[in-house]
């Protein structure tokens, strides 16, 4: 069975994130890493692999982005995926969610065509990446591909070629069942990723890597990247930081009047 | 006027809040066009509540044939009638079913997609909350009919009634549609407050509650606002995950927000920053949240929330 990962290197959450003068993201001022839901995917695919012991199972992480972004696969592979791709090329920066989406399915396509069974079974995404945070791109690739989707996964179960899947909808708790080959998402429910074992450092080093241009994958520059997206980001500001409030210390009861005068003047009473 | 279609979010015939939210959007881009998909017998009523929310026209199609496939069958009949009706844009709820119908039509129509705009101007141009909430994006689409996903609370229902004239339509459905099913479905149990996302208030509790949340909920209903959690309380298995504010759960920006032992992470404020008035209750006075609030309280929940609670209780009379 073939299991494709796909992780997207993004900027830290955690640092000043910005846009570019161009209004795309900034991907090289700051900091990235591997989308940490996509850490989620990541795990899931390995425990799928774990599961079907005795079974001949190949993990693939896949990533579209800059060269940075080589750190992403990297990380997959330190955490326990079997081969890594990374397309990377400098046509596609810039690209929208139609682009990326195009890219990710002719790569899942050709790794299919260069494994043994010469296809891709199942393709995990997480639940979205933290800098977009879309959620569109999994159903994207699935259209393209022309596979069903089960997504938004916190609990995931397989038997042979079927997948059942928990999720926590807004009006209601599903099952989603569905037959592979098939796209799935998986949310930060679904259980914490393991962190790279200093043996599993060790052996990513020597686990196949493979970088992919758009020649490889069958697609022209002006096929994707900013200029022929299908969006435009037309301005982009950044809010204004909150001005400092009142903060009070409570005291003998004292925070709970001012609690309830602060809410009172301010009409929630 | 060309139409704008607006998908119709509804559990047995009931339209929630949010549609109606996207028919007020949908006037300002063109004529309200509702595309009901659901039960024959529970189309009259639907269409009743679309009509009085400003629908000129209602699409009826029977789901009969389609029920409890996901999603696909919904992206063909979008399809089909944007197809037909050559649509000014095609507006659907953010959520977990509208994102992925979404993306889907948006690759079937070669079509730009905008996700989780909290406006839409007349001109199409949309407005996004990004990174946790930190930046304010306008965007708009370059391709195709534009196809919009719109957070719940972006706008204010208008209740100015549409022609509301009915088409059936019998959409023609492929085989390949009815592949992914929903195999069962356990409905929420209704908690008698109001939607954490729809909600004008909402109060929520995170670790420092030690599970314990009868001092939240206590508030929240004098208040008569909504519940919500941190991702570490339900973690711990003290809510469910719906009550979950943040980027991996609800994001909210209701007039007021109160957090309660809730230490303010990055991945909790993308969910709430954009609240009108933010008050915090935490107990360390460093807690990056306060950097947040226009009220804090520095101080133990469990003291400060239920004499509080009676406090307002007693101005209420
Ligand atoms: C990929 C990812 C996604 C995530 N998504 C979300 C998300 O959607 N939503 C979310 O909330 N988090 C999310 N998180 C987790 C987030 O990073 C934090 O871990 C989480 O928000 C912390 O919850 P907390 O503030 O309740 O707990 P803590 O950070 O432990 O804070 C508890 C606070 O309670 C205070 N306190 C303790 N006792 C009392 C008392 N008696 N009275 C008053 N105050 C008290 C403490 O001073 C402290 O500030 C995500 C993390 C990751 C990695
Ligand atoms: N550039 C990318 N490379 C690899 N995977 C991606 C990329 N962009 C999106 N994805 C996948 O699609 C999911 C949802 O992304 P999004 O729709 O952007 O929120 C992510 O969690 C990834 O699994």
């Amino acid at each position: 069975m073939n299991i494709v990962v796909c992780v997207k290197y993004v900027p830290d959450a955690t640092a000043d994130r910005r846009f570019e003068s161009d209004n795309t993201v900034d991907r090289v001022g700051v900091d990235g890493l591997l989308s940490e839901l996509d850490e989620y995917a990541v795990e899931q695919a390995l425990q799928l692999k774990e599961k079907r012991e005795g079974e001949d199972v190949t993990v693939t992480a896949l990533c579209v982005g800059p060269e940075k972004a080589l750190d992403a696969v990297r990380k997959a592979l330190q955490m326990g995926a079997d081969k890594g791709v990374h397309v990377s090329d400098e046509a596609i920066a810039g690209s929208d969610y139609a682009a990326t989406s195009l890219v990710l399915a002719k790569a899942v396509e050709k790794i299919g065509a260069t494994l043994e069974d010469g296809k891709v079974d199942l393709v995990v995404c997480g639940m979205a990446s933290t800098d977009a945070s879309g959620s569109v791109v999994p159903a994207m690739l699935a259209e393209r591909l022309g596979l069903p989707q089960v997504t938004f996964a916190s609990v995931i179960e397989t038997q042979g070629d079927q997948v059942r899947i928990k999720r926590d909808g807004d009006t209601a708790t599903e099952v989603i069942g569905g037959t592979m080959p098939l796209v799935l998402s998986v949310t930060d429910q679904s259980g914490e990723a393991r962190y790279p074992s200093f043996k599993g450092i060790m052996a990513a080093k020597k686990k196949p890597l493979e970088t992919y241009t758009l020649a490889d994958i069958g697609l022209e520059a002006d096929q994707v990247g900013l200029s022929v997206a299908w969006s435009e980001v037309t301005d982009t500001t950044e809010r204004p930081p909150r001005t400092a409030g009142e903060i009070v210390k409570d005291e003998d009861g004292s925070g709970a009047t001012a609690l309830t005068e602060f809410l009172a003047s301010k009409k929630f009473i | 006027m060309s139409e704008v279609l607006v998908l119709v979010d509804h559990v047995d015939g009931a339209v929630r809040k949010p549609t109606l939210e996207l028919l007020a959007l949908a006037k300002k881009l063109g004529e309200p066009a509702a595309v009901f998909i659901g039960g024959a017998d529970k189309a009259a009523a639907a269409t009743e509540k679309l009509k009085a929310f400003g629908a000129e026209k209602v699409y009826v199609v029977d789901d009969t044939e389609i029920k409890g496939y996901l999603v696909v069958p919904k992206v063909e009949v979008l399809q089909q009638i944007a197809e037909k009706s050559s649509p000014a844009a095609i507006l659907l709820v953010s959520g977990y079913e509208g994102k992925e119908i979404a993306g889907r039509l948006a690759i079937r129509l070669e079509s730009g997609i905008i996700t989780d705009a909290v406006d839409v101007a007349d001109d199409g141009t949309t407005t996004q909350s990004v990174f946790a909430g930190n930046f304010t994006v306008q965007a708009k689409v370059t391709r195709g009919t534009p196809i919009i996903t719109v957070k719940p609370n972006s706008a204010t229902p208008d209740e100015t009634a549409g022609a509301g004239t009915v088409e059936e339509f019998a959409p023609t459905i492929s085989d390949a549609a009815k592949t992914a099913q929903i195999v069962a479905s356990q409905p929420r149990k209704a908690t008698g407050r109001p939607e954490l996302t729809e909600a004008a208030i909402v109060v929520s509790g995170g670790r420092g509650t030690g599970g314990d949340f009868a001092p939240i909920e206590g508030l929240a209903d004098a208040l008569g606002a909504a519940v919500g959690a941190s991702r570490a309380a339900v973690d711990s298995g003290w809510m469910p995950h719906s009550f979950q504010v943040g980027q991996t759960g609800k994001v909210v920006s209701p007039q007021l927000y109160v957090a309660n032992g809730i230490s303010g992470a990055i991945q909790h404020r993308a969910g709430m920053q954009t609240s009108k008035t933010i008050v915090a209750v935490n107990k360390d006075d460093e807690a990056p949240i306060f950097e947040l609030v226009d009220f804090g309280v520095v101080g133990d929940l469990h003291k400060v929330l239920p004499a509080a609670t009676e406090q307002i209780e007693a101005k209420k009379g």
